[in-house]
């Protein structure tokens, strides 16, 4: 089980498939203007990720080589439809605004690299445990770019009006779209710059007790 | 449609719904592949390439094999298909008879069938129901506009190489933050209304 819950924080957080793996970028700039959208674009997401990769493990063994790409992209495609007709029974104005980014869905780099790199090679349920993950992560990186934009853009959260704040529109519009994404793969960097060199101070610092003694006793040595 | 329509619809296409400043499609290879001016221009000579062919497939496809059998829900899967297979065929076409145009465009073309640009310009067509030459203008002409940002981007970028960031904002969210500024010039063409 232990296994299962550092998975799901290596997608979310650690590896995220958008802050770090920087894949999946057109759907994330175009669908982040509102909260509500970005939630709704990266649950359908994830519910195509998690089916894919469970399929695509189901038949690791049966796809030739050869041909892995279209296979893949066949099931994805599918499951793909599928998601995007219960979407218009279901939840048709969330289906209206998302648009052409929910049939895009089946060219999203995440989910044929995850299908490449994780469902081909492993277990059903561990596959689906990472579509899981990485479909939450990418979930986690629209909502918290989305926040930012509508927030500033319109001076809203999830729609709630915020009083007294003059909205800057330009944080709706594309150009504010790339920009926030850059400001917060930037701020991302430098928390793990930071983190990288703390874990790098707790080990010299580790070491130093045993090498600034050595260093002591070879200068008293000089003295002498 | 008339001449003068089209032509009209085609500048729309390439400057004021510009597929990447606008829309978002493509922003894949259009971050991605935008180091150099050089491969920057051979990637958008290989996807306004694909994108005509494929517009012009898709169109009779979707208007002679799944209009008439009432198959449309299954446009994602057959569209998807068609430019997967499309894109291998040109490949080998490519590697066969022309190949001086291979070696320029080889390398780029296994990466198109994931560019959501293909895509999304053969749902667009159906979207808003384009007739057969409409469709392959529209495709050439959004098509075009893609190579347009993305060799400009890529002049942008050699640029920035000898710039100094901080270092958290080196690498990608440096280029992110570049094409937000050429999206906002981009931007000003919105007004453009026919």
């Amino acid at each position: 089980m232990n296994k299962y819950v550092k998975q799901l924080k290596e997608g979310i957080l650690d590896n995220n498939p958008v802050l770090v793996q920087l894949l999946g970028m057109c759907p994330t700039l175009a669908t982040t203007t509102e909260l509500k959208n970005a939630v709704g674009m990266g649950l359908a997401a994830t519910a195509v990720l998690v089916c894919s990769n469970l399929f695509i493990s189901l038949l690791r063994k049966f796809i030739p080589k050869q041909v892995r790409i279209a296979a893949y992209i066949v099931i994805i495609s599918g499951f793909v439809t599928a998601v995007e007709l219960l979407m218009r029974a279901y939840l048709y104005s969330l289906y209206q605004a998302l648009g052409l980014f929910i049939p895009l869905i089946v060219v999203n780099c995440i989910i044929l690299a995850r299908a490449e790199a994780f469902a081909s090679k492993n277990k059903p349920l561990p596959s689906m445990v990472d579509g899981l993950a990485m479909g939450l992560g990418f979930t986690f990186a629209l909502c918290l770019l989305a926040f930012v934009r509508e927030l500033l853009g319109a001076g809203t959260v999830f729609g709630y009006q915020i009083p007294g704040y003059t909205p800057m529109v330009v944080f709706i519009l594309p150009a504010g779209a790339f920009m926030t994404l850059g400001f917060l793969i930037a701020t991302v960097q430098k928390i793990r710059s930071v983190t990288a060199e703390r874990a790098k101070q707790k080990q010299t610092q580790g070491i130093k007790p045993a090498s600034a003694a050595a260093e002591a006793a070879s200068g008293e040595e000089e003295k002498a | 449609m008339n001449f003068g329509q089209i032509l009209l619809m085609m500048f729309t296409a390439l400057l004021v719904e510009n597929f990447i400043f606008s829309k978002f499609y493509g922003c894949c290879p259009f971050l991605g592949v935008s180091e150099k001016p050089s491969t920057a221009l051979g990637m958008g000579m290989a996807v306004t390439f694909v994108i005509t062919v494929s517009g012009a497939v898709t169109w009779v496809v979707y208007y002679c094999l799944l209009e008439p059998f009432g198959l449309e829900y299954l446009k994602t899967i057959a569209f998807i298909l068609v430019i997967a297979a499309l894109v291998q065929f040109i490949e080998m076409f490519l590697r066969k008879f022309i190949p001086a145009l291979y070696s320029a465009l080889g390398i780029y073309l296994p990466l198109i069938t994931t560019n959501c640009a293909v895509l999304s310009s053969a749902l667009l067509i159906v979207q808003n129901g384009y007739g057969f030459v409409e469709s392959v203008c529209f495709c050439f002409a959004a098509s075009l506009g893609f190579t347009l940002a993305i060799v400009v981007f890529a002049g942008l970028r050699t640029r920035m190489e000898n710039a100094d960031p901080p270092a958290a904002f080196k690498g990608f969210p440096l280029t992110l933050i570049a094409a937000g500024l050429l999206a906002m010039a981009f931007s000003c063409f919105s007004g453009v209304k026919f």
